[in-house]
């Protein structure tokens, strides 16, 4: 079975740090890492192969220093990674991004599974799995939370609001993965030195076919025009008392003001 | 593929319902929507998919707030389907040509929104908690959170139509209902070709003891790491029973498999915005904060005085929750008497 996974490079969200003062986000020195619903991703790919046998392929459209990223992914196991890179890309939003995604999964040609994880926790869209998908003309599952292939048909558990959806899928299909599936394993140290020496191959646009009438910033029917730090609230009123009872009581007050109780 | 800019015209409100009724972000995006199409001077305009019950889903439509109802009823759209429900709302949408597209953000608005998009050849703003008009151009701002909820990006989309986003449960008002209001139905056929639904639902699975629907809960009382253990979360229910709440919990509760995960609040989980959370013996995570944090009122129980959740809560108790939660379930019982 090859299966394709989609990860992406993202600011490592639990170093994030806010300023006391400013309230607003401190930006430097951010770690990245790869996005950490895309490690369930590539994870549920090792696993399916070792099932099924096959190739895991794991693509990025990134800057150049979205290779690293690429190398963990070796490390774990991933037979093969492809860096989409190029000036051409910059700027895209989801609808741009998803079009070089498309037109790298037609350049590879063969694939029966394409795993990406719910979403990347730097923008929250969980866009570009189902975009893709429409582009390449696939079925899809969001959200699940186990699946299991048989003779072509893919069995899953998808999450929703209130409990799961089982779900019947034929193949070639995209699915996007939530927490649950699994666990991420560790990478091995061989794993990690083999990854180290790997060359990481660089696809570009004019190699995928597409151009800036597609992809890039011209692109992307999407305009990010203002960016700026969501309002906090001043600092709440916090209730320090030894005896508990006086402490609720003091919440209570509180809460009643506002009508709650 | 897309619609030209000179014809697009009106505001569109997908109303999602599941099992015959409406979820209530519908009502909220009908608010929204209200307000956008009266400073656009257009129409506002409901699309309801639905296996039944589409004339008592479209009284209620009128009721919040539509002009107009586009409806698609049939056997196929019982239950919600990804490649049916895109093939009906983008047939449809090609059809009335809307400036402007609202869905609400739940798990299948943002399974549909995207594929809808992509086929439309337009653009799509993710979980929107803003929503605006930009006076240059009178086009549709949208504000999302990204970064956790850390940096606040305005969006738009100039140059293709219909302007999409995807709007957050429980951000927005539901408007007050108007009895007296009522519009005109129109029957939509999208002609579905066979073999459109590549997949197929089996069934459901509902573990036990879940209680639905933490997305539109009002009062919320979460449980983590601090409560020690599973046993521990009677109090979080007894608490969440007194107020008519909740269960929710932190990631550390999941993980430690003292509660399903379908109770995860969170960016690996769900996202709320009840009236009232309350957080007990959970230290807040910046992953946890993005999950709640645009709940009206935030009350952390924590022995910890330097846990991050202090820093988004209105209200604290610096102390353990095993003697605060036991007396607070009891006064709040007490108090409704």
């Amino acid at each position: 079975m090859d299966i394709l996974v989609f990860i992406k490079q993202v600011p490592d969200i639990g170093e994030v740090k806010i300023d006391p003062e400013t309230k607003t986000l401190i930006r430097q020195g951010i770690p990245s890492v790869v996005n950490p619903f895309d490690k369930n991703a590539v994870e549920e790919a090792l696993l399916q192969r070792e099932k099924h046998g096959g190739k895991v392929t794991v693509l990025t459209m990134g800057p150049p220093q979205a290779a690293e990223a690429l190398k963990e992914c070796l490390a774990v196991g991933a037979d093969e990674v492809i860096h989409l890179s190029d000036m051409t890309f910059g700027g895209s939003d989801t609808l741009a991004t998803s079009r070089v995604l498309a037109a790298a999964v037609r350049k590879i040609g063969k694939f029966d599974l394409i795993i990406c994880g719910k979403q990347a926790t730097d923008g929250d869209t969980a866009q570009v799995g189902p975009e893709t998908a429409e582009i390449l003309g696939i079925p899809q599952v969001t959200n699940i939370a186990a699946m299991e292939i048989n003779d072509g048909v893919a069995t899953i558990k998808r999450e929703e609001e209130c409990g799961y959806a089982i779900i019947k899928a034929p193949l070639p299909l995209l699915v996007s993965v939530t927490k649950i599936i699994n666990e991420p394993r560790l990478p091995s140290i061989k794993g990690r030195m083999k990854a180290n020496r790997a060359e990481i191959p660089v696809w570009k646009a004019d190699y995928i076919g597409v151009t800036k009438e597609d992809v890039g910033l011209k692109a992307s029917p999407t305009r990010v025009v203002k960016i700026f730090n969501p309002v906090r609230k001043s600092q709440g009123e916090i209730i320090r008392e030894e005896n508990a009872q006086v402490a609720v009581e003091k919440l209570l007050e509180k809460l009643s003001e506002h009508g709650l109780v | 593929m897309g619609i030209a800019i000179e014809e697009a015209k009106g505001i569109l409100v997908y109303m999602e319902q599941n099992f015959g009724a409406f979820r209530n972000v519908g009502f909220e995006l009908l608010g929204q929507g209200r307000m956008l199409a009266d400073k656009f001077g257009c129409e506002l305009a409901a699309v309801v998919v639905t296996g039944e019950n589409g004339e008592k889903l479209a009284a209620q439509a009128f009721q919040g707030g539509a002009d107009k109802v586009y409806m698609v009823e049939g056997k196929d759209y019982e239950r919600y389907n990804t490649d049916a429900y895109v093939y009906a709302v983008t047939e449809l949408v090609k059809e009335y040509k809307p400036e402007g597209f609202l869905l609400g953000a739940t798990v299948d608005g943002r399974d549909m929104a995207p594929r809808v998009a992509a086929r439309l050849a337009t653009g799509l703003c993710a979980d929107c908690t803003g929503i605006g008009v930009e006076e240059e151009k009178g086009l549709i701002a949208w504000t999302r959170p990204t970064f956790g909820g850390n940096i606040m990006a305005t969006i738009i989309c100039p140059d293709a139509r219909p302007q999409m986003g995807t709007v957050r449960p429980k951000v927005f008002k539901k408007p007050e209902m108007d009895a007296s209001r009522t519009g005109e139905v129109v029957r939509f056929d999208p002609k579905m070709p066979a073999g459109t639904m590549r997949t197929e639902f089996l069934r459901e699975e509902i573990p036990e003891g879940v209680v639905c629907n933490l997305e539109e809960a009002e009062f919320i009382v979460s449980g983590g790491r601090g409560l020690g253990t599973p046993e521990n979360f009677k109090l979080i229910e007894d608490l969440a029973n007194a107020f008519g709440g909740v269960v929710g919990s932190s990631r550390a509760a999941v993980d430690a498999g003292w509660i399903n995960h379908l109770h995860q609040v969170g960016q690996s989980g769900k996202t709320v915005g009840p009236k009232v959370y309350i957080a007990c013996g959970i230290s807040g995570a910046i992953q946890h904060l993005a999950g709640m944090n645009s709940s009206d009122i935030i009350i952390a129980i924590n022995k910890d005085p330097d846990a991050p959740i202090f820093t988004v809560a209105d209200y604290g108790i610096v102390g353990d929750l095993h003697e605060v939660l036991p007396i607070l379930t009891k006064e709040v019982n007490k108090r409704k008497g």
